[in-house]
């Protein structure tokens, strides 16, 4: 009977983050394009809603009405694999990221997440991993020159500020003594771990930046030169579950910008606020901010690109790992 | 705990039926008229030439592999020693920068080498 209302539990949890996910992408294009708008001195969607809210919604209907096109020369059964390849990593990473301790409803206590991994942070660094066969796939199975270019492009970037990343995370391991996400959060209950790990955070901030690829790393679909870059040939639904991945991307990094640095749910004292509502008030400062990025830098070139993955990020993460050792013994 | 990873699954099995789902409805209410010009891959309008996953390219990007899963190995053996770091104390400290330096080594001559540079 317990382990009956246990795996219910699970089940509905599971279902409350399945349908947050696939709306969540709905209220962010329309953030981002209002954000554009006024970033630069426009009002952004104005005519299906009341200010556009209704646009992210018919442009979702239109997408769903859209021919779904497959190129005669494309490999049809990796064309047609490589966008749910894409789409169920991010959602995969959410089974891992916390929201906060727990909550009393009804009288039964309720975790604030799917599942206590004692290897959380590696899970979500392997899961994320997995984001790039759906890209490569996408662009190799198009036959299309701008696809094969902008995955190639895409996969060498992902891989290579999969690194920095990587390393940039061990100092907040260190200082937890665990890689699950529970710990680490309760482990920053006195001091954030931004102070201890400044280092840390802009590396991951950064290489969080390139594996979103978002501006100034957003060379994969740099429509200048590469048309859509992997997505090229792709149209209607298959193209829309790149999109919404991407935007899933986003948040995720976002949440673990909180989690690792920021103190997860802990605010700070003085204002008295729920957890809960600390975590999703931090979460959306960070979105807004990679969203703000996006409407204020120029791009970078591929070479440069790389050069600062490789030459910077790099011997960074790894100097942040040597301090932090130090700084522990 | 087993229970932990149940929800992987279910995830993996609930977003790809979904998924599923969506591109069957999208099938049943979207048009499908293609021709030869929309079939062919798109070139800006330039007639395509030649064949496009014929298996070239940029040397770099392979290079960028090889040394991606050099770093990536080495990543996986600095996670556990994070977490047992303060048990180990100082010689597992520097085994393990003996480690890390011998790598950097080889990084540093590919680096020497040009395998970085992306200017030819």
């Amino acid at each position: 009977m317990e382990s009956f209302l246990a795996i219910g539990l699970i089940v509905g949890k599971l279902a409350v983050v399945i349908a947050i996910l696939l709306i969540l992408p709905i209220p962010l294009t329309w953030i981002e394009r209002k954000i554009a708008g006024h970033i630069q001195q426009r009002l952004g969607p104005m005519r299906v809603g009341w200010h556009g809210l209704l646009q992210p919604l018919a442009d979702g209907i239109k997408l769903l009405f859209k021919e779904d096109h497959i190129p005669v020369e494309a490999d049809r059964f990796l064309f047609t694999l490589a966008p749910i390849i894409a789409l169920v990593p991010p959602f995969l990473v959410f089974v891992a990221i916390p929201i906060g301790d727990s909550i009393t409803l009804f009288g039964t206590e309720i975790t604030l997440y799917l599942a206590d991994m004692n290897v959380g942070l590696l899970y979500i660094l392997a899961v994320a991993g997995i984001e790039v066969y759906g890209v490569i796939l996408a662009g190799w199975a198009s036959n299309s020159k701008y696809a094969v270019l902008g995955s190639l492009r895409t996969c060498a970037q992902m891989i290579s500020y999969e690194i920095p990343m990587g390393f940039s995370v061990i100092g907040v391991v260190m200082l937890a003594q665990s890689m699950s996400l529970l710990d680490i959060v309760e482990s920053q209950a006195g001091l954030w771990n931004i102070v201890t790990q400044p280092l840390g955070f802009f590396v991951f901030f950064v290489s969080g930046l390139a594996e979103a690829q978002r501006i100034p790393f957003d060379l994969p679909e740099a429509e200048g030169d590469l048309g859509a870059g992997y997505h090229t040939e792709y149209s209607g639904m298959r193209f829309s579950f790149f999109m919404i991945s991407e935007y899933l991307i986003v948040v995720f990094l976002s949440a673990l910008m909180v989690l690792l640095f920021f103190g997860g749910w802990h605010g700070i004292a003085m204002i008295p606020l729920p957890p809960v509502v600390w975590f999703l008030l931090k979460l959306s400062f960070f979105i807004w901010m990679f969203m703000w990025l996006r409407f204020t830098f120029p791009r970078y070139r591929y070479d440069q690109l790389m050069s600062i993955g490789w030459k910077v990020l790099l011997p960074l993460s790894l100097a942040n790992i040597l301090i932090s050792g130090v700084f522990m013994l | 705990m087993p229970i932990d990873y149940l929800p992987v699954f279910l995830m993996v099995g609930v977003v790809t039926f979904l998924a599923l789902v969506i591109l069957f409805v999208s099938r049943l209410v979207c048009p499908s008229n293609p021709y030869y010009e929309k079939n062919r891959p798109y070139e800006c309008g330039v007639d395509p030439w030649g064949e496009a996953s014929a298996g070239l390219f940029k040397v770099q990007y392979f290079l960028i592999a090889i040394l991606f899963v050099i770093f990536d190995v080495e990543t996986m053996f600095l996670f556990p020693w994070a977490v047992v770091l303060d048990e180990i104390g100082l010689f597992g400290y520097i085994e393990m920068f003996v480690f890390i330096f011998l790598l950097l080594v080889g990084f540093a001559y590919a680096w020497a080498r040009g395998a970085l540079e992306w200017e030819s």
